[in-house]
């Protein structure tokens, strides 16, 4: 497993290349915004009809960090479709696709904004789970410690290059988007330089994940 | 107008069509005086982007006898279902500065609406004006109604301009585009003369230049600055001031680089090279708008290299010899926009609608199979994965004929419309609690590369850079302090094959009488240190730069083909585990640097192997996710603009990139691929100049070893736009960094 290792309110965990989150203790991995369904939501708004291949690709990626974790329960961090219409949606080949990978393990759905409401899929759905000592939640709460969380899609910037960041301080760890068809924003952002602590990390995904102070 | 004297045509008459909103405003200033003298009973009134919505409305409803508009507006217009009753009546469309449209897709664009118009109104005569034509024949079929002939008339060409090369006290530096060296001749010059305009080729330039001239202006004349980038009151007041012969000076760029006749502008200075002949052409022809006098002009070559452009640009004038690039067939992207604004206005017929298409020169061999792709593609997206069965964008009704499935779409199209490729740009305004004064735009790329306290100058003032709110950029003005620059991209011009040849020729003289002495000894001192590429050879300099192993290929290809070499060579020095980390590229030559210098160029420039590889690399390359994102923005595939647009934070938008690697992935042969493949291979990538280029030289090839950077080499460095190589080179570099940051953060050394 190529992954930058730390530790979060006592629990080890590994940043994944991916932007996946992989906790070895509960041989557990978390993902966050997925928006599986994004080019399906779009055209029936009436907007571009995108390539219909991201949910293929997202899957492929997940499949892959479950194949060579082998983690044994999966928790997917909110926003996992782009809308609830979406997830029905979802042609049957997709759907049989999703069901197989939660089929084999323990998997958890934790709700967004995108999609508040329960999935029409096999799985536990919840707003938030505890797992001691952490917690995972779609978004930060700003008083909250050992919390796991996504929501921002976060991405920093190191010598011009932008790449999907995990954003980490004593509290909290912020997760990149995981889908195919997402955007980032920058870590500078207000919305997250005053939501991590001073001290707070970027780390970059790619090919070897790397650590940065967090650009603000 | 004698057909409009008697008051008895009702409607629409004449359409006038030109490419700058400007032109258009101006042609109306100039229309109506001698109509209200007359007292004749004409209306005219002009449609751009920056036309009222309410007046817009009227003018659907009760239209003018005169309109004039732009390409985009005309689209727009005949985007809404009373296009019929709206154009009823018109008798006449008259194309200005159709050399300009003709070599842009906003051309292409209009023509396919005058088919439209064509459609709509039988009888319609065209007409095209121009003052800069190499070919006549090819503007011929491009403006005709296909197949239909096209008379041409040629208007005396009037004396030959008095044009020469600015003589400064100062020599121009050895590299860079500010031309600052040149300011008090400058100065002497607005003095000695009425109104003077002084063109630039970049936004970023006209800003600096202005800035300086400002602070030599010690006479406190009146001097203006006019870009594209600048809020429109603050163009309007600099046009209006123009027009009343109040300033002495204008600093501009493309914005005002059309056939506006504003009179009193007795001097043109051109600051930099003019890339391109008929654009110097065009240029001159804004001084002295009589036809006895010559137009007088001046040349100011902002470096050393640009004085060799210029010397060469002097001589193509005076033998007339204006350049030229053949065009290929009409753009596909363009196509599916125009399917998108016909369901606008209603449904269609396929066949119809392909019919009235040929019938634009561009578009005369358009084979029915490449039409059908793209209503495949405006209606279903065109995947081989058939996944949008219940969403189409456009379906067939019983009848046979195609419509929107989604009638709110239109507004979607709408705002979409045109072929005018934006850089993301930011609003800039001054602080104030309730939105202060907007003074123009900036590129989003420049706005993240500012820290609070930064400056920058716009619209010639310096100012701090305060904030971003709601995606607009807060400054505060800051006087005295040096600016950093704002850059805008804007549009890079490519130096034509004929003026590269030329310098080529040039530079072989055994002396350069004809040149200045600073540039006779720069070359001189090329000559010593290293040596002057040559026609039919390849010269290659290799040196160290600031501790890292640079090369100079000196192709005279042109800027596209020097870029694409430059991606080709980065590409198989990667291969080869030489560790390119960037690459940089003129029209004359390309520098790379890397971690591991080259000893043998030949296995480089093996034809066989660039081409064989052609294929894979060019899906990679950034050159084509650039060609990529603006085919897809105009084939409707990308929304620059939508109703539901946030205002904070940009997570919701994704890269066009992600698209374009998706497609790749797993849908390599779809339609906007194809057109992107075809578009770079004309356009951005010119692999032809390439292929010709290393025919040319065959394996002719001189490698210099030098100790450190030649005097030609020297100007590249201060060239914008350099690309990086995302390869293992990078890759080490940013984890170096990243150690670095985190050790000198104390952040490396804190308990987990």
């Amino acid at each position: 497993m190529t992954g930058y290792d730390f530790s979060l309110s006592g629990a080890r965990l590994a940043a994944l290349r991916s932007g996946a989150l992989y906790w070895p203790d509960q041989n557990l991995l978390c993902v966050s915004d997925l928006h599986l369904g994004k080019s399906e939501r779009q055209a029936r708004r009436g907007g571009p009809t995108l390539p219909p291949y991201e949910v293929q690709d997202t899957l492929d990626r997940l499949a892959k960090d479950l194949q060579q974790t082998q983690a044994t329960t999966v928790i997917c961090l909110g926003d996992s479709f782009d809308d609830t219409a979406a997830a029905s949606a979802l042609p049957q080949a997709h759907r049989h696709r999703i069901t197989e990978l939660i089929s084999a393990r323990r998997w958890i759905w934790i709700s967004g904004n995108h999609d508040p409401a329960p999935l029409d899929l096999p799985g536990d759905h919840h707003a938030d789970v505890s797992i001691t000592p952490l917690t995972f939640r779609h978004i930060a709460q700003p008083d909250a410690t050992g919390e796991i969380s996504g929501h921002y899609h976060p991405k920093a910037r190191l010598r011009g290059t932008s790449r999907p960041a995990f954003l980490l301080d004593d509290k909290r760890l912020i997760l990149p988007a995981f889908g195919t068809y997402t955007g980032g924003l920058r870590s500078s952002d207000p919305a997250l330089s005053t939501l991590m602590g001073p001290r707070a990390l970027a780390i970059l995904t790619g090919p070897h994940p790397m650590p940065i102070p967090m650009p603000r | 107008m004698a057909e409009l004297a008697d008051g008895q045509h009702q409607g629409l008459h004449t359409l006038y069509v030109s490419p700058l909103k400007a032109l258009a405003a101006d042609i109306k200033r100039n229309l109506r005086t001698p109509v209200d003298e007359m007292g004749l009973p004409i209306r005219i009134d002009d449609r751009t982007g920056d036309t009222p919505q309410s007046r817009k409305k009227r003018q659907r409803a009760d239209p003018p006898h005169i309109l004039l508009t732009t390409p985009e507006s005309l689209a727009l217009l005949t985007s809404y279902d009373d296009a019929a009753r709206t154009f009823a009546g018109l008798q006449r469309v008259v194309v200005d500065e159709i050399h300009a449209l003709a070599e842009s897709k906003r051309g292409d664009q209009l023509m396919l609406a005058l088919a439209r118009l064509q459609t709509l109104c039988p009888n319609l005569r065209r007409v095209g004006l121009s003052a800069t034509v190499d070919d006549p024949q090819a503007i011929a079929r491009f403006l005709a109604c296909h197949p239909d002939p096209c008379k041409i008339l040629q208007a005396d060409p009037g004396p030959i301009p008095d044009i020469r090369m600015l003589e400064a006290a100062e020599a121009p530096p050895w590299a860079g585009g500010g031309a600052a060296y040149s300011i008090p001749a400058v100065m002497q010059q607005i003095k000695a003369h009425n109104t003077t305009l002084i063109f630039h080729n970049t936004r970023a330039q006209a800003e600096i230049f202005f800035h300086n001239l400002w602070l030599a202006n010690d006479d406190s004349l009146p001097i203006g600055i006019h870009h594209g980038s600048l809020d429109r009151e603050q163009r309007t007041r600099v046009e209006a001031a123009m027009v009343r012969g109040e300033l002495r000076a204008i600093v501009c760029t493309g914005s005002l680089d059309l056939g506006l006749d504003w009179g009193d502008v007795d001097l043109v200075i051109q600051i930099g090279a003019p890339k391109n002949v008929k654009r110097l052409v065009q240029r001159i022809g804004r001084a002295n708008h009589s036809y006895n006098t010559p137009s007088k002009a001046l040349l100011v070559p902002a470096n050393r290299f640009e004085v060799l452009e210029c010397c060469a640009a002097l001589e193509a004038v005076r033998e007339a010899d204006l350049d030229g690039e053949p065009r290929g067939p009409g753009p596909r992207d363009v196509l599916c926009q125009h399917i998108l604004i016909a369901a606008c206005a209603g449904p269609f017929d396929a066949d119809d609608l392909y019919v009235e298409m040929t019938s634009a020169g561009a578009y005369a061999d358009l084979p029915r199979g490449e039409f059908d792709a793209c209503l495949d593609f405006c209606a279903t997206g065109g995947y081989a994965l058939q996944a949008y069965d219940k969403w189409q964008r456009l379906l067939q009704r019983p009848d046979g004929r195609w419509q929107l499935r989604d009638p709110r779409a239109t507004q979607r199209i709408r705002m979409n419309l045109g072929t005018i490729q934006d850089t993301d740009t930011l609003k800039v305004r001054l602080k104030r609690s309730r939105g202060g004064k907007p003074l123009g735009e900036i590129e989003e790329a420049f706005a993240a590369s500012l820290t609070p306290g930064d400056t920058f100058l716009i619209g010639g003032q310096t100012v701090r850079y305060e904030g971003l709110r709601d995606m607009t950029v807060e400054v505060t003005r800051r006087s005295g302090k040096k600016p950093k620059i704002a850059t805008f991209t804007g549009t890079k011009f490519a130096t034509s094959t004929q003026l590269n040849a030329r310098i080529l020729s040039l530079l072989q003289q055994g002396s350069w009488p004809n040149l200045p002495d600073h540039t006779a000894a720069w070359l001189t001192l090329q000559r010593q240190v290293s040596q002057l590429p040559q026609p039919g050879r390849l010269l290659i300099e290799s040196f160290p730069h600031q501790g890292r192993p640079h090369l100079c290929i000196y192709g005279f290809a042109g800027r596209n083909a020097q870029q694409t070499l430059g991606l080709l060579l980065t590409k198989r020095m990667e291969e080869m585990g030489l560790d390119p980390l960037g690459f940089v590229a003129t029209d004359y030559a390309t520098m790379i640097w890397g971690l591991k210098p080259l000893n043998d160029p030949a296995p480089l420039f093996d034809l066989t192997t660039l081409r064989d590889g052609l294929d894979s690399w060019l899906g990679e390359n950034a050159v084509m996710k650039r060609s990529f994102r603006a085919c897809a923005t105009i084939a409707g595939l990308i929304e620059r603009n939508s109703p539901t647009a946030r205002k904070n934070g940009r997570q919701a938008t994704f890269s066009s990139d992600i698209l374009y690697d998706t497609l790749r992935k797993y849908d390599p042969d779809h339609l906007m691929l194809q057109i992107t493949r075809t578009e770079a291979l004309r356009g951005l990538v010119d692999f032809g100049r390439i292929e010709e280029m290393i025919n040319r030289i065959r394996t002719r090839i001189d490698l210099v070893q030098l100790p450190a950077i030649s005097p030609l080499a020297a100007p590249l460095l201060l060239e914008v736009g350099k690309i990086p190589i995302k390869g293992a080179g990078l890759e080490k570099l940013l984890q170096q960094e990243a150690a670095d940051l985190m050790q000198q953060s104390g952040l490396a050394d804190l308990p987990d």
